[in-house]
């Protein structure tokens, strides 16, 4: 039972420094995660033990919302495209597609701002709500705020991309990079798709 | 990726850098370990001076502090004798909101009861975040592992730098917190709600702010080395090192990082919400407005436990690299090892109810959570008896780095021990909040963390420096550490057991505990000599760092990658990129040449010894 001999194996991973920027955003994503599945457990649990927990559908606009869902997937469609473009070398393609997906994730922003000022014109608030527990409110704020806070990041990032692959930064052998972002991307997508369920359809 | 080619540059480009990008902005992993270290040694200073305070309220409660108290006469007649007198004469004279910093704390050197609250709280939180957390983690982290596996440096050098700047933001902002109107936190490193979720019960405003604000900091700036320590450690090996080669040491640094990753998250959002409560007037702990106190303690204790593992799991690391050093011998079951450390991190997400056996939880679950807790001690012990089994028949020396990693196994096999009692829901009830606690925790964290931290220090010193620590003075410094350590904990399992709580202010004020006075003056004196002993540390810390014997590149006849480069290594590490040959602990191999065959040396263990190296 001996692996000690003359012979050389060689590390499991090479060393590539292309991809340690895309293990580098695993590991952040993993991290993240758990700080949605905390705000999301605590959320269930507090859910669980209240009385007085109002029907979502009853106050939230299921519409609006479940067209800003739909939106979301569509600008993960825009931004595989934008890398698949890069990929075959077109930086035009690139640029366009991650314009797009950016202008995606600011219409969220702006519908999600429409959906907010709504609500608490209607009288929920972090701290009131006249349909039941207060609880209600601040769990929704504190859970789409931060989600909410990762689509603007995400804005800001897909926007950069857009610049460097105008300056011609990326290239068919060189779009690490586009990846990256891409990987964010998905995740905040995939988050949505979870808050969504969780706090407007259960 | 900008990071990559960020690293390439740093070691192309390296040229004689200005002071500012050499000694304060540096990328370079070394300099940010030394960085970490003097944190940790700056905080500990603080952390440990609380402690002080605390063992001279439970030794002489209500009276007041030699050297800036107020004398007996003074007390009694009101007539100032000394200067310190005169002082306090003039403070109390004041109005209230004229008088200064001290007197609002410990009015004629006599701490109040709320400064009490803040001394324990602030303890336990700078020790375990501002001083185990950056040494153990933070500097041997950064320092071991590109050395160790034979990477030029980490894999993203400013995130590395930015993890240090942004841990020294939140020692600010923690320190802070002792200036602000109001005092300190005061409710516990635990924080329990609604204690600390609602200002009106310990008094507490902005302090309890700070110290959300600064765990929330220091939670980015774990997240950043966590990203770097994993990725690293992924990606960067050295051809040949396989990571059934890893030292012990970077298989729990790794380990480590993953816990941090997935644990602090949890504690950001729940303090968030903490905060919110706070600030905004939402009721996520208060029970009045819908919420649940309980959910503070299940999101704390989800981080909280694994927390405990990520303080230990780097010292169980040092110690098993330093074992087998200091007794010629390779370490006993290297994969049993690395399976222990590993399940001991898995165990540690499915335990947090044992902090809770108190919160009326259904027995059932508190019965599931128990058997959990007891199957950890099947892991640790495959550690111990692995320690013993590589001590066992070995050629054995004491230098100052063998002495404190075997206080370590032996501290640590009494604080598991009496963790097990914990465990146990039924004695729980008793001993739950009583200093049995107390005496657990501090096994565990200062004989284990503490010692191994010591250990690591001891052993690496050379490196890091390009000097020799002096054996004398760490040897006086070790005995001087551990038997007063020993002193002062040991005794708090006797006073957690006649029902001593943990966080009373004035225990003589319960005529049951009266009994322990003397328990608790001879515990206090030990803890000041146990503090004060550390001055030797510090003063060899720096003396040898100037003045030590100029060290070789491998002084400890040690077989891993960190003492195949110069002392202390140049930047980038390695001159030619190490290949890797064996395992870590080839010591004593029959037939070869030297006790110790280095990881790089391209022989054929095989051959020489006819059955083979020591394993992997």
């Amino acid at each position: 039972m001996s692996l000690a001999t003359t012979a050389v194996e060689p590390a499991e991973s090479p060393l590539t420094p292309e991809s340690w920027g895309k293990l580098g955003m695993w590991v952040f994503l993993a991290g993240d995660a758990m700080s949605f599945g905390a705000l999301l457990a605590g959320y269930g649990a507090i859910r669980a033990g209240s009385l007085d927990w109002p029907i979502p559908q009853e106050i939230l606009g299921i519409k609006l919302t479940a067209f800003m869902t739909f939106l979301l997937i569509c600008s993960s469609l825009t931004m595989v495209k934008g890398l698949s473009a890069i990929k075959h070398g077109d930086s035009k393609g690139l640029v366009r597609f991650m314009l797009v997906t950016a202008l995606s994730g600011l219409v969220f922003l702006g519908l999600q701002a429409y959906e907010w000022t709504h609500l608490i014109q209607h009288g929920l608030t972090l701290t009131s709500n006249p349909y039941g527990s207060y609880l209600f409110g601040t769990t929704f704020y504190l859970i789409t705020g931060f989600h909410g806070a990762h689509v603007t990041v995400g804005v800001i990032y897909l926007t950069i991309i857009a610049l460097r692959g105008m300056k011609g930064k990326y290239s068919a052998e060189n779009a690490n990079g586009v990846e990256i972002a891409g990987l964010y991307w998905h995740f905040v997508d995939l988050v949505w798709i979870l808050v969504f369920t969780f706090v407007y359809l259960i | 990726m900008t990071s990559a080619t960020a690293v390439k540059e740093v070691h192309t480009t390296h040229e004689r850098q200005g002071f500012l990008k050499t000694y304060i902005f540096s990328l370079d992993h070394k300099m940010i370990a030394k960085q970490f270290l003097l944190l940790g040694l700056f905080m500990i200073w603080i952390g440990g001076g609380l402690a002080l305070l605390l063992r001279w309220q439970l030794a002489y409660p209500e009276q007041p502090l030699p050297l800036i108290g107020a004398s007996e006469q003074y007390l009694e007649t009101g007539e100032p004798q000394s200067s310190m007198d005169r002082f306090w004469d003039s403070e109390l004279s004041k109005s209230d909101d004229e008088q200064g910093w001290l007197t609002k704390r410990m009015p004629v050197g006599i701490i109040t009861p709320a400064f009490y609250n803040a001394l324990f709280t602030m303890h336990a939180t700078i020790m375990i975040f501002f001083v185990v957390m950056p040494i153990l983690i933070g500097c041997f982290g950064n320092f071991l592992i590109p050395l160790m596996i034979g990477a030029g440096d980490m894999a993203f050098p400013s995130l590395n730098m930015l993890s240090f700047w942004i841990a020294v933001l939140a020692g600010i902002i923690m320190i802070a917190g002792f200036l602000v109107p109001g005092g300190h936190a005061a409710s516990g490193w635990t924080a329990y709600a609604p204690l600390s979720s609602d200002p009106t019960w310990t008094g507490v405003d902005w302090g309890q702010n700070l110290w959300c604000i600064s765990l929330v900091v220091l939670g980015i700036s774990s997240l950043m080395g966590s990203i770097n320590y994993i990725t690293t450690i992924i990606n960067m090996r050295a051809p040949g090192m396989t990571f059934m080669r890893l030292p012990l040491v970077i298989w729990s640094l790794f380990i480590v990082a993953i816990l941090l990753l997935l644990a602090l998250p949890v504690l950001t959002a729940a303090i968030a919400m903490l905060l919110f409560d706070r600030l905004a007037g939402t009721t996520f702990f208060n029970a009045a407005g819908g919420g649940d106190p309980l959910l503070w303690q299940h999101l704390f204790w989800f981080f909280g436990h694994p927390e405990v593992y990520i303080l230990i799991l780097p010292a169980m690391g040092v110690v098993s690299e330093i074992l087998p050093v200091f007794s010629r011998k390779p370490i006993f079951g290297y994969k049993a090892m690395v399976l222990a450390l590993s399940g001991i991190a898995f165990l540690g997400w499915i335990v947090w109810g044992h902090h809770m056996f108190q919160s009326g939880m259904n027995p059932a679950l508190g019965a599931t959570f128990m058997i959990s807790t007891m199957l950890i001690s099947v892991p640790s012990a495959i550690k111990t008896f692995n320690w013993l089994g590589t001590l066992w028949g070995g050629n054995i020396t004491f230098p100052a780095p063998m002495l404190n990693a075997l206080a370590f196994v032996s501290m640590f096999v009494i604080g598991g021990l009496s963790g097990i009692y914990m465990a146990s829901t039924v004695v729980d009830i008793f001993i739950h909040d009583t200093y049995y606690i107390v005496a657990h925790i501090h096994y565990v964290v200062f004989g284990g963390s503490i010692f191994g931290l010591f250990a690591a220090a001891y052993y690496w010193f050379p490196k890091m420096f390009g000097r020799m620590m002096n054996q004398t003075l760490s040897k006086v410094h070790f005995w001087f550490t551990f038997i007063p350590f020993n002193c002062t904990f040991f005794p708090m399992h006797i006073l957690g057991i006649g029902g001593h709580m943990r966080r009373i202010y004035n225990p003589m004020q319960y005529e049951f505990l009266q009994q322990f006075e003397g328990w608790n003056i001879f515990i206090s004196i030990s803890a000041f000599v146990l503090g004060f002993s550390q001055l030797i540390f510090l003063f060899n810390f720096f003396w040898s760092m100037f003045k030590g014997k100029k060290a070789d590149d491998n002084p400890w006849k040690a077989t891993t990658l960190e003492w195949t480069t110069a002392t202390p290594p140049p930047h980038g590490n390695f001159d030619v990129l190490p290949t890797v040959y064996h395992g870590p602990c080839e010591y004593s191999v029959p037939g070869a040449k030297k006790d110790f065959t280095m990881q790089t040396e391209n022989v054929d263990l095989q051959a020489m010894s006819g059955n083979g190296g020591n394993g992997a």
